[in-house]
């Protein structure tokens, strides 16, 4: 029992950061209907600004607004000067273009900065709290659920409840029409893969801490999970993101915990072919995607 | 890159036209230099090997390389070996084994190379083993501590040169016999040959039910919570770790997060103190690693002056590198390849450096002299126990050897540094 | 205009001569040439299955290494049997490519099943994680051999052309001849019928559906040849090499192969020629050219590896924006304006450019 309640949250720490990520990848799919593959790389170049912005003010808060801010002016740079140039009537040569982007991103931060890792220190104490002699979530685990909520929950508010949101929507759903409305349809665009790219960097730049350190590479797994998640929770919903995330974390950590560390990649891939067979389009799907 | 002769200009125009050929001709035109000895020349000897010098395994293994070159450019300096200089020729396969085909097949077709020497990793050199010993180039000193090298029958070019998992797990298992009578052993692993011939060492020692739980790791997911948390749940209070250095860091400084601290003893491949301090940062390592165990086979001792020498020769030729484990391995490896090149004659064929290999003559400058013979195609069979006190990585004394299935404690028998450090010929 | 038969007729011409001057090559190349030759071969029996799957039904396939793979496997678990069991030469090569092409069909019908189930980024996500999870089954699977993967049998010179070829042109007359087999029926479907019927459902699923076609099958149909062909280069690059593991059939592999077919034009068989040239001699002439400038030490080992990376990289965005069509058009477009110059009064089928 004790086992269960330490993998459970365990699973669910590492499973908040996988969802932030996941998140990331629904915005853009929501604001320019693009599975952008190069969103780990981008996100590891804004995280390295935000390294060099800890390493020289030796502060954890101000290196994370530069992440924030990198990360979005990576998208704005991205969305601005690469995506738009790529034929949209069919979605494969924007997923084609970033791909292109990874390799080319990832190089180049090899080439500038070495293979190694460069470890990175957590703002708060990773020493979980122990309830009932079972060590359960750390300070630093409990703030990144607190910013993953705080994303959702300001995401929700921002598509939902905001016009700014609501145009977001339609100039991704209906580019035509939500021009002749009046609707700015290539700033909106741009505006969602800024947003996007900063949550992206903001989930790397939380993930780090808790691993071996900040290289091109950091974000790689992390992207492939969170992609599992956004596909399992369907590329349209926030909320499929969220417990997708965790759903995929926890999985992991049971099945590290239980069955063994070799088990895990063949349990996520089980768990999405299942979940793609029984629903094509993601369990959060609301309806069927439009053929384009 | 040798600029491309035009003996063959008819046929060139012949493949012309395929386009794609053409490429592939000046390719043809490049290779096929004349020699009685591939990569012996009047005043070279070059020589080759395969690397991770890119790639996610490129932050633990690419300075070792750099430091046998360094070595090399020392021996250089002081007039090579026989008269010639050695070039080494060092090809980053990103430790991918398709990357280790093509590279091994270019040292040894284009680059005429005499013998590939020091080829990193198991997956990667597993997938040319073949290949080297068919064409019959010398396979010397093999990076890596698996136990598939040493099969003179089958792979008579190829000779290993780590200490095995089987010596390293044996060693420690007695050590945590001899040192921690009655505590739980658990062992953490890689989920590979890695992790499991070093959990049948420790088994070696210990008994098939001497390890209270085995857990593994994937080096594709940087999270070994769980793993941990099953250790200490399971009461362990020895733990082996048969990890690569990243990894150790991981499971030394989450089992600290969570309270767990155990006795921590670690294969060599994953107890570089120097390392670990990187991936952990100064003061959290001097916290979690007072008193960590490992093994080493080679002269590392900070205070010696094998190390003396190593670091002159880091910092004259290798642009004063990062000084550690690696490079006292990549210049152990200058060593003994400097030692086996001296005892193969003026005039070294493939053949006489194969057999300087098994006569024995070759003896490195490890703790235990190498024991090569035509029968032993392994490397250091023994190993030293190293502790970390205060900051400081050094051998114990207590010094293990494994012969057969049974584990004996010997006295280490280092080979003293003799004048420059450069084997002379006898 | 020209007949189906004639069509047929044009592309069984073309691999005929295609294959004869890739065997002829093998007497004048030396043996690390032949031997990227043979990877040059087996890669094209891939990447010429992938663009027809991308370009023509549109299906992004992120796990093609995995079929490759599934190929390599498939070889060694025949061939390693047969061998104990004492089969040489010949008919141990058969076997074994039987069982390569057995175990990626399999593989590709299941993928298939989902492809015509999945749109666009779900098929990739699908994809993309089993070629994340290979490494996985390849330690759980026993008879995989985990991270080292397993041994092929060596096979050497048959004993009628000894002292005639070499031990690589050997393998390399092996390689071209797989290409062949794989190539040509993927040339006949995407001139024939078939070619037409992906097209369809590529372009409009239900039009597709209301003339009648079935866009589930088309599309697993597609897979399951796409799959056979890259097998048959798994399987044959598997002898080349003699062992597969998982580590070669990594996500940058797969990746690689998406970069050889846009870059050489998807849905052009000439370009998944071009673009497997291009994967397998780039990377190696960006490294001898990086090592002959002679840069410090450091610094080479930096640019090692990447610099083909960030080329490949760059050509892919580059290739997508500039020419959609891939370098095969843009040359193609070159070459035809070039004919019509020079022989106005010809008129020159558009396939001839799309090798």
């Amino acid at each position: 029992m004790d086992r269960i309640a330490f993998l459970l949250a365990t699973g669910l720490a590492r499973g908040l950061v996988i969802a932030l990520f996941a998140l990331s990848l629904v915005i853009i799919w929501r604001a320019a209907r693009i599975v952008n593959f190069a969103q780990a790389a981008m996100a590891v170049v804004a995280v390295f600004v935000a390294f060099a912005v800890t390493a020289l003010t030796d502060s954890f808060w101000l290196g994370l607004v530069a992440a924030l801010v990198a990360g979005a002016v990576v998208g704005y740079a991205v969305e601005r000067w690469l995506i738009r140039l790529v034929p949209a009537r069919t979605p494969l040569p924007g997923m084609i273009v970033a791909i292109g982007l990874v390799m080319v991103l990832q190089a180049g931060i090899g080439i500038a900065f070495g293979p190694q890792h460069r470890p990175m220190a957590a703002p708060f104490s990773e020493q979980p709290f122990t309830v009932g002699g079972v060590p359960v979530l750390s300070p630093y685990d409990l703030f990144v659920l607190l910013v993953a909520l705080g994303v959702v929950g300001g995401l929700a508010l921002l598509f939902n409840g905001t016009t700014l949101g609501l145009q977001m929507r339609a100039s991704a759903m209906a580019p035509e029409v939500s021009r002749l409305l009046g609707v700015r349809v290539p700033r909106m665009v741009t505006l969602g893969w800024m947003l996007s790219a900063a949550v992206a960097s903001l989930a790397v730049l939380l993930l780090v801490p808790t691993e071996l350190g900040l290289n091109a590479h950091s974000g790689d797994v992390l992207f492939v999970h969170a992609f599992t998640v956004a596909v399992l929770g369907g590329l349209d919903s926030p909320v499929g993101a969220l417990v997708g995330g965790i759903v995929v974390g926890v999985l992991i950590s049971l099945v590290t915990g239980f069955l063994g560390a070799g088990l895990a990649p063949i349990a996520v891939l089980a768990l999405l072919t299942l979940v793609l067979l029984v629903r094509p389009g993601g369990i959060f799907a609301v309806k069927e995607a439009r053929t384009a | 890159m040798r600029t491309p002769t035009i003996t063959r200009a008819p046929a060139r125009t012949f493949v012309a036209a395929t386009g794609a050929g053409a490429l592939l001709l000046s390719l043809a035109a490049c290779g096929g230099a004349d020699e009685a000895v591939p990569g012996v020349s009047e005043d070279t000897i070059t020589i080759g090997t395969h690397q991770p010098l890119t790639g996610p395994a490129a932050a633990g293994y690419s300075s070792i390389s750099a430091a046998t070159s360094a070595y090399f450019d020392y021996v250089n300096a002081n007039g090579g070996v026989h008269g010639r200089q050695i070039e080494y020729i060092v090809k980053d396969d990103a430790y991918n084994p398709a990357n280790t085909q093509t590279v091994v097949r270019e040292l040894v077709q284009q680059d005429d190379v005499f013998a590939v020497v020091n080829g990193l990793g198991t997956p990667t050199h597993s997938s040319v083993l073949d290949f080297l010993n068919q064409n019959e180039v010398p396979d010397l000193f093999v990076s890596s501590g698996s136990t598939a090298w040493n099969d003179p029958e089958e792979y008579p070019y190829t000779f290993g040169y780590n200490a095995d998992y089987h010596v390293e797990g044996s060693a420690l298992g007695q050590y945590a016999a001899d040192e921690h009578a009655g505590k739980s052993v658990c062992v953490l692993g890689q989920d590979d040959d890695y992790g499991e011939t070093f959990l049948e060492g420790v088994q070696i020692a210990l008994g098939e039910d001497g390890v209270t739980t085995y857990e593994t790791y994937e080096t594709s997911n940087q999270d070994v919570t769980a793993q941990i948390g099953a250790m200490q749940s399971a009461g362990c209070e020895v733990v082996m770790l048969a990890t690569v250095n990243g990894f150790t860091a991981l499971a030394v400084g989450t089992a600290a997060q969570m309270g767990f601290m155990p006795t921590w003893m670690a294969a060599s491949a994953g107890g570089d103190y120097p390392t670990l301090v990187e991936f952990l940062g100064e003061d959290v390592a001097a916290q979690v690693l007072q008193g960590f165990t490992s093994v080493n086979y080679l002269p590392f001792s900070p205070d010696g002056e094998w190390v003396e020498l190593f670091t002159e020769i880091n910092d004259e030729y290798n642009g004063s590198a990062a000084f550690d484990g690696n490079t006292v391995f990549g210049m152990g490896v200058g060593y003994a390849f400097v030692e086996a090149l001296e005892a193969a004659g003026e005039d070294p064929t493939r053949e006489s450096l194969v057999e300087a290999l098994e006569s024995g003559e070759v003896v490195g400058n490890g703790i235990v002299p190498l024991a090569y013979s035509a029968e032993n195609h392994s490397g250091y069979d023994a190993v030293g126990i190293t502790m970390v006190d205060g900051g400081v990585q050094d051998f114990v004394g207590s010094t293990y050897r494994l012969e057969g299935e049974s584990v004996t404690a010997i006295e280490p028998e280092q080979l003293p540094l003799d004048g420059n450090g450069i084997p002379a010929a006898e | 205009m020209t007949t189906p038969a004639q069509r047929r007729r044009a592309v069984l011409v073309r691999s005929a001569v295609c294959t004869l001057l890739a065997v002829g090559a093998t007497f004048v190349l030396d043996s690390y040439a032949n031997y990227q030759l043979a990877t040059i071969a087996a890669i094209f029996c891939a990447t010429a299955g992938l663009t027809l799957l991308v370009g023509l039904t549109g299906q992004l396939s992120l796990g093609h290494a995995v079929l490759m793979a599934a190929g390599g496997y498939g070889y060694a678990l025949t061939a390693a049997p047969l061998a104990d069991a004492g089969v040489e030469g010949v008919l141990r090569i058969l076997g074994g490519l039987l069982g390569a092409l057995v175990l990626a069909g399999a593989v590709g019908g299941l993928l298939g099943l989902a492809g015509a189930r999945l749109r666009g980024p779900y098929l990739a996500g699908l994809t993309l994680a089993l070629v994340i999870a290979l490494p996985a089954i390849s330690t759980q699977v026993p008879a995989l051999g985990g991270a080292q993967g397993v041994g092929v049998p060596f096979e050497g010179v048959p004993d009628a052309l000894g002292g005639v070829v070499s031990i690589e042109q050997w393998h390399a007359w092996m390689a071209v001849l797989a290409a062949a087999l794989a190539v040509t029926p993927l040339a006949l479907v995407r001139s024939g019928r078939s070619g037409l019927r992906m097209r369809a459902v590529h372009d409009d699923e239900t039009a597709a559906r209301l003339a009648g076609i079935s866009p589930a099958r088309v599309k697993t149909g597609a897979f399951v040849a796409v799959a056979l062909a890259a097998g048959l280069g798994g399987g044959v690059l598997a002898v080349v090499t003699q062992n597969v593991s998982p580590g070669a059939y990594d996500l940058a592999f797969s990746l690689l192969l998406l970069v050889a077919v846009v870059v050489g034009g998807l849905g052009s068989i000439g370009g998944a020629a071009v673009g497997a040239v291009l994967v397998v001699l780039l990377p190696w002439l960006i490294d001898t050219g990086v090592a002959a400038v002679g840069l410090p030490s450091e610094l080479e080992q930096r640019l090692s590896g990447n610099v083909a990376v960030l080329v490949f990289g760059a050509l892919l965005i580059a290739v997508t924006v500039v020419w959609p069509g891939g370098l095969s058009h843009a040359l193609g477009d070159r070459i035809r304006s070039l004919t019509t110059r020079f022989r106005p009064s010809r008129t020159v089928p558009q396939q001839l450019t799309e090798r």
